[in-house]
């Protein structure tokens, strides 16, 4: 198996994705092994990211892999003013797999293309977090027992959350039908819907979070409405309880449905929902190890089945 | 004699380049890509001129120089439908559309101030994803920018 670098949802086609989930479920019946063993990963969080950062580190761990790395760009030389390449360089002397964070768009893509170790990319800026998207095709894979033609309903943040974005081009391989639901100043942008029309997807947007399409669901993918995202103030506090989940809104659901959430959340799932049987976003989380434990021996090119 | 001349004489070129078919409204940007106001070379610029296939356009005469290729994809990029004419011993010795590579590198920067290529020393690189009213996208951070609104490195 060839290594290779993770830095895009899009840099995987649909027998990709389905040969990393196999893996993920893999690992989550086989969660500790000596698959990296004498293996280095350094976990280069130039923007700090707490969840994410232990969540890697778990799976190298449970692999038996050694871990390198930082936790924030002011304890690394990049605060000297060491440029993003000789840092790449540097590291790829020490370690087999590069983990990173960066708060630049692109950083990752860059990083892959210098030329060293390959390269998983665990956010960059705003722009792709491809482990997030694993683990929630795998969350949802997990609880619908398939990925093909599902009704999927996005709610909240449409406009900036990457995490919707990167799951919707994931999806488009799965024939899944979409309901957006978001306020005007959050809805899906052109270029995904144009995604939607180009790949057949069907499609609805609605600016109500509306007991239909509740009923219609099988996954309700929940995002945070963040407030810098409004120039105006006045705008946020209008909309910012208008996409909340309750539990007396669950009533219409259907038994398979399943609330999935990129955490952290703030109020967009109230409190009562958690223990209701459609609530799943603490249990996605956990798919989280096992989705990156496929993600790092895939990117290293080790098989477990073969092993 | 009295004149009745509806149109300006411009002294045909011996050897250079002729770049007709500019949109007028890009005219100016693509004289400020080629390095026009630094050059010592006989120059004629036209704008506004009826055009046979399009509303008013653009011409752009350049005495003595052949542009290279790296020049007029840059062109390209603000000017898709420009043509451009090589002239040798005042005959069209080649005249060709500009053309407009899948890949631009180092042509054009990208407006995100957050992707890495403004904070890096690297060049970028956008792909072409619609040709005929360039649309660029951002190799790296994946934003998209017009031709029309790219700014040229």
């Amino acid at each position: 198996m060839k290594k290779q670098s993770l830095v895009a949802i899009d840099d995987l086609n649909r027998s990709e994705i389905l040969a990393l989930l196999e893996r993920a479920r893999y690992f989550e019946q086989h969660p500790n092994s000596h698959l990296l063993e004498g293996k280095v990963v350094a976990t280069l969080f130039f923007e700090p990211s707490t969840r994410t950062r232990l969540s890697f580190e778990t799976a190298v761990n449970r692999l038996g892999g050694r871990v390198i790395g930082f936790s924030d760009a002011a304890t690394s030389s990049t605060s000297k003013g060491e440029t993003l390449n000789d840092t790449i360089k540097m590291v790829s002397n020490y370690a087999d797999l590069i983990v990173m964070r960066h708060h630049l768009e692109g950083a990752a893509r860059y990083a892959s293309e210098i030329g060293g170790v390959p390269i998983v990319n665990a956010g960059d800026g705003a722009n792709q977090h491809p482990s997030q998207t694993m683990l929630d095709l795998y969350s949802i894979m997990k609880t619908q027992g398939k990925l093909e033609g599902l009704t999927i309903t996005m709610v909240g943040d449409l406009k900036y959350g990457r995490t919707v974005h990167s799951l919707l081009q994931a999806l488009r391989y799965f024939k899944p039908v979409m309901h957006f639901v978001a306020s005007k100043e959050l809805e899906m942008p052109r270029e995904y819907i144009r995604l939607c029309e180009e790949n057949g997807i069907e499609y609805y947007e609605h600016t109500d979070f509306s007991p239909e399409v509740i009923a219609a669901s099988d996954i309700i993918y929940m995002t945070r409405v963040q407030r810098e995202r409004f120039p105006d103030l006045a705008e946020y506090e209008k909309v910012k309880n208008l996409y909340t989940l309750r539990r007396s809104m669950l009533d219409v659901a259907k038994p398979n449905m399943r609330i999935l959430h990129p955490l952290p959340r703030v109020n967009e799932i109230d409190r009562d929902v958690d223990g209701s049987t459609h609530a799943y976003y603490f249990e996605q989380a956990r798919n989280g190890v096992y989705a990156r434990q496929a993600i790092i021996t895939n990117a290293l090119g080790i098989d477990p089945l073969e092993k | 004699m009295t004149s009745t001349k509806t149109e300006l004489a411009v002294a045909a070129l011996r050897n250079g380049t002729v770049i007709d078919h500019i949109p007028a409204s890009a005219l100016f940007r693509a004289v400020h890509i080629l390095g026009i106001e630094d050059m010592p070379n006989r120059v004629t610029i036209g704008n506004n001129l009826p055009g046979k296939h399009m509303e008013s356009k653009g011409i752009i005469k350049i005495e003595g120089v052949e542009f290279d290729r790296d020049v007029l994809n840059k062109i390209a990029v603000v000017a898709p439908t420009a043509t451009i004419n090589i002239i040798r011993d005042y005959a069209v010795a080649e005249k060709h559309p500009v053309e407009l590579p899948e890949t631009l590198i180092g042509t054009v920067r990208c407006p995100n101030p957050k992707c890495i290529t403004n904070n890096e020393p690297m060049d970028t690189r956008f792909d072409v994803t619609e040709r005929s009213t360039p649309i660029l996208r951002c190799h790296y951070c994946n934003h998209c920018v017009s031709g029309t609104e790219a700014e040229i490195i």
